[in-house]
C-alpha cells in the first residue's frame, strides 16, 4: 500500500510534527520507499506464532508500592524553558 | 611509546605500578582532544577541568593503595549517556540546553570504579544512524584514509561514530556507546578498533536517553578486545531503577579473554552469504574460521533461515518504539521550545524544529504502524518474525557455542555517501540487526584491511548471558590477526 499526501500528513498531525506543502512530497516519497522495502515481511509464514515483545526473556519484577524518590521540585524545573514558581508554563488552553 | 598508544590494560599497569600519574595520563589526552577535535568532531562537550580533577583523585587513590578497576583511566562517554551537571544532547537540536541533575546508572558505575571523563563524545540524532552524519552538532571524520584517495572524507560509522573515531585516534582510552542495530559494531569495525554488546539487559538502560527500549543496550569500544572486557566488567550489573535489568552476578569477562577456544563449536551461517558481498570481505571470513581451526575450535555450518527479514522487522519494531519514546520532547518540561498559538501548535513547531531529517522520518514510520488499522499489518506481524528471528539463535545455538559473522558488508564509506537513499543506509547494519533482535550479545573485532588500507571487521556472536564465549573467541581472533596498523589521523 501506498501512502498519499493526505495520509502524510494525518501521520505527521498524530505526531506532533508541523510539516510545510514543499514537505509532505518529499516525506511521501521517502516513507513509501521505506514501506514498499518493508512489504517483503509479507511473504513470511507467521502462522501460529506468538508475538515477541522484547528481548529480555523474564518476567517483570514486582517491588514494595513505596515513595522512593521525591521532594526535588527545583532540579524536576531546572531544564524548563519557562516556569513559573514551583509550574511549568504552556499557552491557554481554557477559554 | 606516547601515553596516548597505551592500551587501557596497559595503561592501568603502568599507573599501579606509579611508572605514570593520573594527572599526566588525562592531560595528554586533552591534548591530544585539543590538537585532533577540531578537525574530527569526535566530541561535542570536552569537560577539561573535571577530567583533571578526577584524576588528581584518582593520583591520591593510587598514592594511598586504593586502586579501583579503573582509576585515573580516561574514556569518552558517547552523548546519549546522562551525566550530572554535564549538557547531554543526544545528538539533538531538541536537547542542546539540556543538563541532566542525574547521572546514567552505566556512567556511575564508572565513576565509582575511579574513571575520568574526558567528554562527551558525537552520535547520530538519537543514535538513529550508521554515518554520525544525522547528528545536529556535525559529522565525525574518521581517522582512516583509503590509500588510494587520502582527501576523501570517510564516514566513522554510526551511531557511536564520536566515541569509536576518539578511541581510533587515540583521543581517549575507551569509550561507552550504545547499540540498538549495530551501533556499537558498525563504527567500532569502521575505526578498526573492538566493540561489544552485550546481552539485553546485561547493562542498566537508566538515565539512558531511550531510542528503542526493547532494544538499546550499552557496551564499551576500545583498542583490545581485554580492554572491552575491563570497561564491560565495570559497565554491567543489575540495575533496580531499570525494569529489564539482568540481576545476574557479572563475570570476570577480562579472564574469559585468555581462555582460548580449544574443542569450542563455531558455526557459519549459510544465509549470512549475502549476494554481493565483497570478495574480500567474504576471504576475510574464511581467514577468521581458519584462524579459529588452527587454534582447536572446530567450524560447522548452521542455519538462521529468517535472518533475510531481520532488517525490515527491525524498521518496523525499532520506530514504532522510537515514536512513543521520543513523544516526550514537548518543548514543555526540558529542552529546545517554539511558542506557538496554542498547545499542539507549541508542540508541532518545537518537534518541527528540534528533529532533524532522519528523526523526523523514523518517528513518522512508527506513528503509522502502530496507528489504528495498520497496527496488526505490520507491528504484531514484526513481533511475530522477531520471535522466528530468536528461536533461529536458540536453535544454531544448541549446535554451537558462538558463531562468526563479518561485521559489515563493507569498508568505511565517504561522508555524502547513502544520504539521499534511506535505505541503503539501512543495510549497513545486515549483519549486526539480528543480534538485537534476539537480545543475544555481539562483539566486533579488527581483522584485516581491505584493499584500499580500510579496516574491516568480524562479528562474534554469543548465547544469551555467555560474553565469556564471546570474548574467548573474539580475543582468539584479535591474537590471530595481529592488528596493528594505525589510522592516519591519530595523537
Amino acid at each position: 500500500m501506498s501512502l498519499d499526501p493526505a495520509t502524510v500528513r494525518r501521520i505527521a498531525k498524530l505526531a506532533r510534527i508541523r510539516v510545510d506543502d514543499a514537505e509532505v512530497a518529499k516525506l511521501q516519497g521517502e516513507l513509501n520507499g521505506i514501506l514498499g522495502w518493508i512489504e517483503q515481511l509479507n511473504a513470511v509464514d507467521v502462522e501460529g506464532v506468538e508475538p515477541l515483545t522484547g528481548a529480555a526473556q523474564m518476567s517483570l519484577r514486582m517491588r514494595e508500592d513505596v515513595v522512593t524518590d521525591g521532594g526535588m521540585a527545583d532540579a524536576v524545573l531546572a531544564n524548563a524553558p519557562e516556569r513559573a514558581g514551583d509550574f511549568f508554563t504552556v499557552p491557554k488552553v481554557v477559554e | 611509546m606516547s601515553l596516548t598508544d597505551l592500551t587501557l590494560a596497559e595503561a592501568r599497569a603502568k599507573l599501579r605500578a606509579r611508572q605514570i600519574g593520573a594527572a599526566e595520563l588525562t592531560g595528554a589526552f586533552l591534548s591530544a582532544i585539543e590538537r585532533l577535535n577540531p578537525r574530527l568532531n569526535a566530541f561535542i562537550t570536552v569537560t577539561p577541568e573535571q577530567a583533571l580533577a578526577q584524576a588528581r583523585e584518582a593520583d591520591k587513590a593510587l598514592a594511598a593503595g586504593d586502586a579501583r578497576p579503573l582509576t585515573g583511566i580516561p574514556l569518552a562517554i558517547k552523548d546519549l549517556f546522562c551525566t550530572a551537571g554535564v549538557r547531554t544532547t543526544a545528538g539533538s537540536k531538541i536537547l542542546a540546553p539540556f543538563v541532566p541533575p542525574y547521572e546514567s546508572t552505566v556512567t556511575a558505575n564508572l565513576l565509582r570504579d575511579g574513571a575520568v571523563f574526558l567528554g562527551k563524545a558525537n552520535l547520530d540524532e538519537f543514535a538513529m544512524g550508521s554515518s554520525n552524519m544525522t547528528s545536529a552538532f556535525g559529522g565525525v571524520e574518521n581517522p582512516w584514509k583509503r590509500q588510494q584517495d587520502p582527501d576523501a572524507v570517510l564516514v566513522p560509522g554510526g551511531s557511536s561514530g564520536g566515541s569509536a573515531a576518539a578511541v581510533a585516534a587515540r583521543l581517549a582510552l575507551g569509550a561507552t556507546a550504545t547499540d540498538t542495530g549495530g551501533s556499537i559494531r558498525q563504527p567500532a569495525a569502521f575505526c578498526g578498533i573492538a566493540g561489544i554488546k552485550p546481552t539485553y539487559g546485561r547493562c542498566s538502560r537508566w538515565g539512558t536517553v531511550a531510542f528503542a527500549s526493547s532494544l538499546d543496550q550499552a557496551g564499551p569500544v576500545a583498542r583490545t578486545v581485554e580492554d572491552c572486557a575491563i570497561l564491560l566488567g565495570s559497565m554491567a550489573g543489575f540495575d533496580p531503577k531499570d525494569s529489564t535489568s539482568a540481576d545476574r552476578e557479572v563475570p570476570d569477562f577480562a579472564a574469559a579473554c585468555a581462555r582460548g577456544v580449544k574443542g569450542m563449536r563455531i558455526g557459519v551461517p549459510r544465509e549470512y552469504r549475502l549476494d554481493g558481498l565483497s570478495d574480500e570481505i567474504e576471504a576475510l571470513w574464511r581467514q577468521g574460521l581458519d584462524w579459529l581451526r588452527d587454534a582447536g575450535a572446530e567450524v560447522v555450518d548452521v542455519s538462521l533461515p529468517h535472518t533475510k527479514h531481520a532488517l525490515p522487522t527491525y524498521y518496523i519494531v525499532a520506530p514504532a518504539e522510537a515514536s512513543s519514546n521520543l513523544a516526550r520532547y514537548d518543548g514543555v518540561r526540558f529542552g529546545l521550545r517554539e511558542d506557538g498559538e496554542d498547545l499542539i501548535d507549541l508542540y508541532e513547531r518545537t518537534r518541527a524544529a528540534g528533529f532533524g531529517d532522519e528523526v523526523k522520518r523514523r518517528i513518522m514510520i512508527g506513528t503509522y504502524v502502530l496507528s489504528a488499522g495498520y497496527y496488526d499489518a505490520y507491528y504484531l506481524r514484526a513481533q511475530k518474525i522477531r520471535a522466528l528471528i530468536l528461536k533461529d539463535f536458540t536453535d544454531a545455538f544448541g549446535q554451537v557455542d558462538a558463531i562468526v559473522t563479518p561485521s559489515t558488508p563493507t569498508a568505511a564509506f565517504g561522508q555524502g555517501e547513502k544520504m539521499d537513499d534511506p535505505v541503503a543506509m539501512y543495510l549497513n547494519d545486515v549483519f549486526t540487526v539480528p543480534a538485537n533482535l534476539a537480545g543475544i550479545p555481539g562483539l566486533s573485532v579488527p581483522a584485516g584491511l581491505s584493499a584500499d588500507g580500510l579496516p574491516l571487521g568480524l562479528q562474534v556472536l554469543g548465547r544469551p548471558f555467555d560474553e565469556e564465549s564471546v570474548f574467548a573467541v573474539g580475543a582468539a581472533l584479535e591474537r590471530a590477526a595481529g592488528f596493528v596498523a594505525k589510522p592516519e589521523l591519530v595523537a
